[in-house]
């Protein structure tokens, strides 16, 4: 049997737009995942402590805020702190493209914006597994 | 990293070792049984208290209050939340977690969620391995919160100390709950959204179930008996929010221990669970291997066949087909 994926769907910073969170978090489940979800206003450590806990195979930070930047680099710097930097980070909502290529210095696995289609999001999950 | 590493960081308080065994047990890894062979020596010190209850009643909301009166009393916490898998995708979402935000940041306290996984004893025993190596880790106490529905979140709150039903004022649904088994299992009940109408009606209603339970005495059960004297299960009133009624609901789960420490009844439940436990993994072993049997030995399918398809009694074909088995059995061990 095929080992179960095991993703942490989190909301860094002040940033109160959940609907995008809690909609992908029923969308991985449909694609047969376990997703955590941590809930709104999660400060760095927070995330990193819960993937942590959780051992997960992907941490997904949603931001509709415009705060990726600053929080996304946070949460490496956590994970990398708490000894997780084998865990994929994945960035995903309100993220315009003149950010992509900051966010993939930073380590950043796969970016996605509004819009993008689910196929896509669940086959890149899949696949950052599998590799 | 090798297992004793593994296992000597998480004693050394690193929680990605920690979480790292648990996965083990949850993958049914290789590894798992020189894991839990390892870690044997390290176990029974915790206190276990179990959760359960209908979905939406509080159990999240009331580990987090009951984490929030533990730490205050200076304890450390491990809390293992199980949420259902979808039986259609076998995705989950595991969203215990949100309520116990508070306790994100405090290094005393561990919270892991599992997904049920649908099939077999599965859950079963990823989680009952989960509880013994948060023991081993040297938490205080493990909470254990599971959706009173389905046998084998029944059988995880077998491996409790103290078993905790949450039931709700809503729709008469503490009555279909009780129905459902889980009278059965409750050391304690505990009425949650005491703000809410028709609580204090709820709680009477148990009360009055119970007190007539303890009064016709042919109903106690061995679980609430230990010698002479008698655990009365006691119903407690709570707000999962405000955290209302918490401090009684601890103190009746901690009166319950010592009431199961002083009578042996809590070393007798450990003992009987650790027999239960060893058992049911033979148990689960040999109905896999049969199963095999019955796909790979012609002599044995063509027997089972013959029941199968109504020609013969199975009474008649057990003579021949035990040895059969215990034989493939034997054959299959000697590749373990
Ligand atoms: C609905 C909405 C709200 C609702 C939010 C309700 C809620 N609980 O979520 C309310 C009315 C509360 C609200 C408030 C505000 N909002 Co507003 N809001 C929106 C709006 C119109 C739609 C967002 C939405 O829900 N989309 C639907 C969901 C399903 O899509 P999604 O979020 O994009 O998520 C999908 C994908 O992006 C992706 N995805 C998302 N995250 C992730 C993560 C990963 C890992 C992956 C793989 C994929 C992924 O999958 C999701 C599912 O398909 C947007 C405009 C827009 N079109 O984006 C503005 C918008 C986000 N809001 C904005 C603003 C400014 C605000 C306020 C500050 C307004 C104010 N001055 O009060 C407040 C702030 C609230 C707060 N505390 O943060 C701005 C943000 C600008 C910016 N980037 O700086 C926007 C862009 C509007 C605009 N053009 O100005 N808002
Ligand atoms: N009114 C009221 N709501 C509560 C109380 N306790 C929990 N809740 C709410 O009930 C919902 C379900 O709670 P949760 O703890 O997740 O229940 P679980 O599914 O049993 O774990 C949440 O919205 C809680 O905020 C309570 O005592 N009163
Ligand atoms: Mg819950």
């Amino acid at each position: 049997m095929q080992r179960k994926i095991r993703v942490l769907i989190a909301k860094p910073g002040l940033d109160g737009h959940d609907k995008g969170a809690k909609v992908l978090v029923n969308v991985l489940r449909d694609a047969g995942m376990e997703v955590i979800y941590t809930g709104l206003h999660q400060t760095a450590e927070m995330v990193a402590r819960a993937a942590v806990q959780e051992d997960v195979d992907i941490v997904g930070l949603s931001y509709l805020s415009g705060a990726h930047i600053g929080l996304t680099q946070e949460v490496i710097n956590a994970l990398k702190e708490a000894g997780a930097d084998h865990m994929k980070v994945i960035v995903g909502g309100n993220i315009p493209e003149r950010d992509f290529s900051q966010l993939d210095t930073m380590g950043v696995a796969a970016i996605f914006a509004g819009g993008s289609s689910y196929d896509d999001i669940i086959g890149t999950f899949n696949d950052l597994v599998a590799a | 990293m090798n297992i004793i590493e593994l296992i000597d960081n998480m004693r050394a308080g690193k929680e990605a070792a920690l979480a790292r065994l648990i996965s083990l047990a949850e993958r049914n890894d290789p590894q798992l049984s020189d894991v839990m062979q390892n870690i044997q020596p390290q176990l029974g010190n915790a206190y276990t208290i179990g959760i359960t209850g209908p979905p939406g009643a509080g159990k999240s909301s009331l580990t987090n209050q009951l984490t929030q009166q533990l730490r205050q009393q200076g304890y450390t916490v491990g809390i293992i939340a199980i949420d259902p898998s979808s039986p259609f995708t076998g995705g989950a979402v595991l969203g215990d977690r949100v309520r116990m935000e508070d306790h994100y940041l405090d290094p005393g306290v561990f919270i892991r969620s599992m997904a049920s996984r649908g099939s077999h004893g599965g859950l079963a025993r990823a989680a009952k391995d989960a509880i013994k190596i948060l023991d081993a880790s040297g938490k205080d106490f493990i909470l254990v919160e599971t959706v009173g529905v389905g046998q084998t979140e029944l059988d995880v709150m077998q491996t409790v100390d103290t078993v905790a039903v949450v039931l709700v004022p809503e729709g008469g649904d503490a009555i279909q709950m009780l129905k459902a088994g889980l009278m059965e299992i409750a050391d304690l009940f505990v009425v949650n959204k005491a703000d809410r109408d028709g609580a204090p009606q709820i709680v009477s209603a148990l009360k009055s179930i119970l007190h007539l339970k303890y009064t016709t005495s042919g109903n106690i059960t061995k679980r609430e008996s230990a010698g002479d004297e008698v655990w009365e299960v006691p119903v407690v009133a709570t707000q999962g929010i405000s955290g209302e009624g918490v401090g009684e609901m601890l103190a009746r789960i901690n009166r319950h221990r010592e009431f199961i420490q002083a009578s042996g009844e809590l070393e007798h439940r450990r003992k009987q669970r650790r027999r239960e436990d060893l058992l049911s993994q033979l148990q689960y072993l040999m109905r896999e291997t049969l199963e095999q049997a019955c796909e790979e030995s012609d002599d044995i399918h063509t027997l089972v066949n013959r029941v199968v398809a109504g020609d013969d009694a199975s009474h008649a074909v057990i003579g021949k087909l035990l040895p059969l088995t215990l034989d493939y059995m034997q054959n299959q061990s000697k590749k373990l």
